[in-house]
């Protein structure tokens, strides 16, 4: 890691009030972005890598959510200590983001040209004829045809796939330096997912934009992703360049992750489960979280928290066992 | 659409009061007293104790009763919206605003609409914001209810990340989106308000006496009701026709704006 980090997420820790008390969502995770670069966050369902990105925006449903501890440097501002306005004129201009379900993203009542000029117009002073033509040249640049007709539609006379691109078009209209994208294929056909994510492909080559995606599919990751980290259980369980981690994994969970995944080359064995669920945030196990699913254990293991380190340059992960090399 | 076509001929007496009417609502003439409604241009709906012409003072009634009405709608529609989208948007608000919402509903309505008005004196303003405290907090009620539901949804999460600031997100993307349960919710206030004025009016605290009013007018007629019960049965069916029109309305309004509904009846 040579540059200088665009973003950086240091010991982030977040929380969410409950009836029953606080639950850690996110608990001491830190990664690096550095301009230009695609870091994929992979994880299951409540594994905190949604919460991770809410937390980066500033957009936790507050209350219950919380940021308990932390930093998050983008260009070396912590974005937590940003005043309100502040952190509201960073969304969209220097952070944009896109979401999981195209279907509901964008607003009924609205053309999609006035959704897209509406960003613009918020952080940049332009006029309104400007606004239209930049409108125009973002929805070209996302592969919408005819964009001049397209603009002033309506979100329900498009398709999944369309609406998507529209969303892109959105986040990317004032060139943000940092993309989130949560899970921005999880709605979509796979045939449409592909060309999403070519696209996201071109257009961060294009402007050079770094992103962070969000997924729980490991062939996204696989194609998209220069970098990943694995989270699990609101922790990051491994971290490293994306070659490495497919072909060498060295947490047991990141193996076991992988194993569940069918491979295209060669024939296709029956595809290995990992036993067991996600540990509910309440009652989390005392050592490793993954402990108790795992087929490495030793009685270490439950003694207390894995310290991360480092097994290769840029490789992380958070494994007592993690040197022995993982062949789950 | 009977409940439109009703209204609008209420709405259309209203406007064309001045045609209408044979002569001066208020013009009296004793030797003409207790003619009763007979097929005659002038003397349709009779005359009154008073000799004052009855169908003049209807459709002259329906113009105060349809101002008052909408009066307390255009209250409603600023403050009723403006307190609801923010209880509904700034949760911290949303405790204290609702109580006093309860407690403010938990009043007979009418009840209070009288305490308002005689506090405040009998004039055609007086009935407009005494109905409008009366009926604000139900449609803050409404309002909050489809903020609640609406701010959650993705397009909101969206224009938050595209840097949109509170104001923008509850003009354009959260009220926008709210607007078919409002519109349902006010045609009835419409028509609770039409109701309520004729009582106020009923009890002396509407309209002062020189404008025709229709609770004033059957309050009058009460008098005579054994010997000319044209003087309460007319006005009577003038606020039924347009309190029924108005409700028939909302109905078919709600009906067009509410999918849900439309799925259901096939």
């Amino acid at each position: 890691m040579a540059a200088q980090p665009l973003l950086s997420v240091r010991n982030l820790r977040t929380v969410f009030g409950t009836m029953q008390g606080d639950v850690t969502a996110v608990d001491d995770v830190s990664f690096d972005v550095v301009p230009g670069e695609v870091l994929g966050i992979v994880g299951e369902s409540g594994s905190g890598k949604s919460v991770t990105a809410l937390s980066i925006m500033g957009l936790l449903p507050q209350p219950p959510g919380r940021v308990a501890g932390g930093e998050i440097l983008f260009e070396g501002r912590d974005l937590l200590k940003l005043p309100k306005s502040e952190m509201r004129r960073m969304r969209g201009s220097a952070i944009g983001m896109i979401f999981q379900e195209p279907m509901t993203s964008l607003n009924p009542v609205f053309t999609i040209g006035d959704q897209i000029t509406e960003t613009i117009r918020v952080h940049e002073r332009i006029g309104a004829a400007a606004a239209r033509v930049r409108g125009i040249e973002m929805l070209e640049k996302v592969g919408i045809p005819s964009p001049q007709r397209r603009i002033d539609d309506f979100p329900h006379q498009l398709s999944g796939g369309m609406r998507q691109r529209v969303m892109i078009a959105m986040a990317l209209s004032c060139s943000p330096k940092l993309l989130l994208a949560d899970e921005p294929t999880t709605a979509l056909d796979v045939t449409i997912q592909a060309q999403i994510l070519d696209l996201l492909r071109d257009l961060q080559r294009e402007m050079g934009m770094a992103i962070v995606i969000i997924t729980h599919n490991m062939g996204v990751i696989a194609e998209f992703a220069d970098r990943v980290a694995v989270m699990y259980a609101g922790r990051i369980a491994e971290e490293g360049p994306v070659g490495r981690i497919f072909d060498a994994p060295t947490h047991p969970y990141t193996a076991g992750l992988l194993s569940s995944t069918p491979d295209l080359i060669g024939e296709v064995p029956r595809l290995r489960t990992i036993p067991g669920t996600l540990p509910s945030l309440y009652e989390l196990p005392p050592g490793c979280r993954f402990a108790p699913r795992c087929g490495r254990r030793v009685e270490a293991c439950e003694a207390g928290r894995p310290a991360t380190q480092e097994i290769a340059p840029g490789h992380f992960a958070a494994c007592i066992r993690a040197r022995e090399g993982a062949s789950a | 659409m009977i409940g439109l076509v009703m209204f609008s001929f209420v709405v259309a007496l209203a406007v064309f009061a001045w045609w209408i009417a044979p002569n001066d609502p208020n013009r009296t003439a004793i030797r003409m007293r207790f003619r009763p409604p007979q097929l005659d241009r002038v003397l349709l709906l009779g005359t009154d104790n008073l000799g004052r012409n009855m169908l003049s003072r209807i459709v002259h009634g329906a113009q105060l009763s349809l101002l008052i009405g909408l009066g307390v709608v255009l209250l409603n529609s600023v403050f009723g919206v403006l307190l609801g989208a923010v209880a509904g948007y700034f949760r911290k608000l949303d405790g204290p605003m609702m109580r006093l919402a309860d407690a403010l509903m938990a009043f007979p309505s009418i009840l209070l609409a009288i305490g308002i008005a005689a506090a405040l004196g009998p004039s055609a303003w007086t009935a407009v914001i005494a109905l409008s405290v009366v009926y604000i907090p139900r449609t803050a009620r409404i309002v909050r209810a489809s903020v609640l539901v609406v701010r959650e949804m993705e397009f909101v999460q969206a224009a938050r990340a595209s840097g949109a600031g509170h104001w923008r997100i509850i003009s354009r993307h959260i009220m926008p989106n709210c607007m078919a349960p409002l519109i349902v919710q006010l045609s009835f206030i419409f028509a609770y308000a039409v109701l309520s004025e004729a009582v106020l009016s009923f009890l002396g605290l509407g309209a002062p006496p020189s404008i025709p009013s229709w609770g004033t007018m059957i309050s009058e007629g009460r008098t005579y009701i054994r010997e000319a019960s044209w003087l309460t049965i007319v006005p009577g069916c003038a606020i039924a026709l347009t309190v029924l029109g108005l409700n028939l309305m909302g109905d078919g309004l709600r009906d067009v704006l509410d999918p849900r509904l439309k799925i259901e009846q096939g």
